[in-house]
């Protein structure tokens, strides 16, 4: 109970010193998960809007292989790109392993299912009315796609923030394709893993502190914009 | 409109954070290092790398993992040089020709520590071989590596000369490193076969104490290895021979041989390049 204690005033002390080294690492981690997660985004929603509304050939089958690779081990993410960055690999005359990209790419493979999944059981639950009202409202068939999307837009947000959360708690796949290098590659996740191997417990739990509060403003960016979008809808009141 | 005037700048904003700062540092100048955990958790690295920076201009990104993986690593090209301590894979990577110069760095020792009441009574022994048949004999914990690292093919290789195979309930094999591996034996109250530069370095933090030492075959030698140029041509050579030559000049040797006289009493490693 000591060594928690003692963990959590350090961490505190350490977020108000704000010393370079942490700083940086808290910036790489926010960059290396934002990064991942924006061109996630950028590929999933899309992708399930699709799956959801549009009739192509195998469909089924590709939305169960997306809902199934949302429990990609992480690991297992690692190892693949892993073995296709590494020098003898196919992508190996890209020099990628061991830095920030290859890192990325891991947590994009871990987000992008993620993404594509929530999007897609979001857009589908929206109702048919939703189009139909819209076309009657005089919109194009685009816009009406667009509306439902808006309509789904809580749904895909959820997705994104699950997805963030995912990646930016990471350790396994970014410990293996970034090597948890110093200054280049290590990231809140790996340095805990690294602190309490050197038997740095309260160290551990300063950098654990200042994940969750990454974790946390993250989120809180998140649900505001959410909220803005929402502004003129309230919540359902059952009393 | 709020929305996606919102969005705009979020991702303008993701954008240019994303943008910074992710550039490579010139590959030229910038030197790969495989190596064991054990000499980045005893901090030696911090100390010597930033002089060698500060004299050559290169910068080394350090990769720590168990020897075994620092050495596969090697042979597939990911790295540029190595630093590792199990001298008959050393001595296979070169045969092979996945490596080439290999020099001696420095030396320490291993050390089997356990817990205060010592089940097997074996506190001052100086056979390793016979401490080890004790510990076996009355099947007491004893935690391994069971990494393939260097420490635990050194490990390995003092139970196969004492004729025991190691198995059982008491022989526990976590597969992680050195430091977590002293973490899990100090909470079994087991036997550790540890190396001496992390147990100097975490036991403070912890209660295993020094059971058996000072056995010749307890040496641990360190050595550091150029990736083969002529089989990957994209390794750093140029700033690997550099290093090899600091690491073993009279400067780098000089800080190797005073490291961790401040902080434990005692030096952690033994510099012994020829």
């Amino acid at each position: 109970m000591e060594i928690i204690l003692q963990g959590i005033k350090e961490g505190i002390l350490l977020l108000w010193s704000m010393e370079p080294e942490i700083m940086q690492i808290t910036l790489l981690t926010l960059q290396v998960s934002l990064t991942a997660l924006f061109l996630a985004t950028l590929i999933g929603i899309p992708l399930g809007a699709l799956l959801a509304l549009k009739e192509i050939p195998g469909k089924r089958l590709f939305l169960n292989t997306v809902y199934t690779l949302m429990g990609l081990p992480p690991v297992l993410a690692g190892l693949l790109v892993y073995l296709f960055l590494t020098s003898q690999g196919p992508l190996g005359h890209y020099q990628l392993l061991f830095t920030p990209t290859a890192m990325i790419i891991a947590q994009f493979i871990l987000a992008l299912p993620i993404v594509t999944g929530l999007t897609a059981r979001a857009v589908m639950a929206q109702k048919q009315e939703v189009y139909d009202t819209a076309v009657t409202l005089g919109a194009t068939r685009v816009q009406a796609i667009n509306s439902i999307i808006r309509e789904a837009r809580l749904g895909i947000a959820a997705g994104i923030t699950t997805a963030f959360g995912r990646v930016i708690a990471e350790v396994g796949a970014v410990m293996m394709v970034g090597g948890n290098i110093k200054e280049t590659t290590r990231v809140l996740t790996t340095s805990i893993v690294l602190e309490t191997r050197v038997g740095n417990d309260s160290m551990a739990i300063a950098l654990g502190l200042i994940l969750l509060l990454l974790a946390f403003l993250v989120n809180l960016v998140i649900i505001l914009l959410e909220r803005r979008s929402f502004k003129n809808e309230t919540t359902i009141k059952i009393i | 409109m709020m929305i996606k005037k919102s969005f705009v700048i979020l991702v303008i904003f993701i954008f240019m954070f994303v943008s910074f700062g992710c550039g490579q540092a010139d590959r030229d100048r910038l030197i790969k290092l495989a190596t064991t955990t054990s000499t980045e958790d005893s901090g030696l690295l911090n100390v010597l790398l930033p002089e060698f920076t500060a004299d050559t201009g290169y910068s080394i990104d350090v990769i720590a993992v168990g020897t075994g993986q620092a050495i596969n690593m090697g042979e597939k090209g990911d790295v540029d040089v190595i630093l590792v301590h199990a001298r008959d894979a050393e001595d296979e990577f070169v045969d092979e020709g996945y490596g080439v110069n290999r020099k001696d760095v420095m030396y320490n020792d291993f050390l089997i520590i356990g817990p205060e009441e010592d089940p097997a009574e074996i506190k001052g022994e100086n056979d390793v071989i016979v401490a080890m048949e004790q510990i076996a004999e009355t099947e007491s914990t004893f935690v391994s590596r069971g990494d393939q690292s260097g420490t635990h093919m050194k490990e390995l290789s003092i139970w196969e000369a004492s004729g025991i195979k190691p198995q059982g309930e008491w022989y526990k094999e976590v597969g992680q490193g050195m430091g977590d591996t002293y973490r899990v034996g100090n909470v079994m109250d087991g036997y550790v076969f540890i190396d001496r530069a992390t147990f100097l370095f975490n036991r403070d933090n912890y209660e295993l104490v020094e059971m058996v030492e000072g056995d010749e075959l307890l040496v641990n030698h360190y050595g550091i290895i150029a990736v083969n140029p002529e089989l990957y041509s994209h390794v750093n050579y140029e700033g690997v021979m550099t290093l090899i030559e600091w690491i073993t000049s009279e400067k780098g040797q000089d800080i190797i041989e005073v490291y961790g006289v401040d902080q434990f009493g005692q030096p952690l490693f033994v510099p012994n390049a020829k």
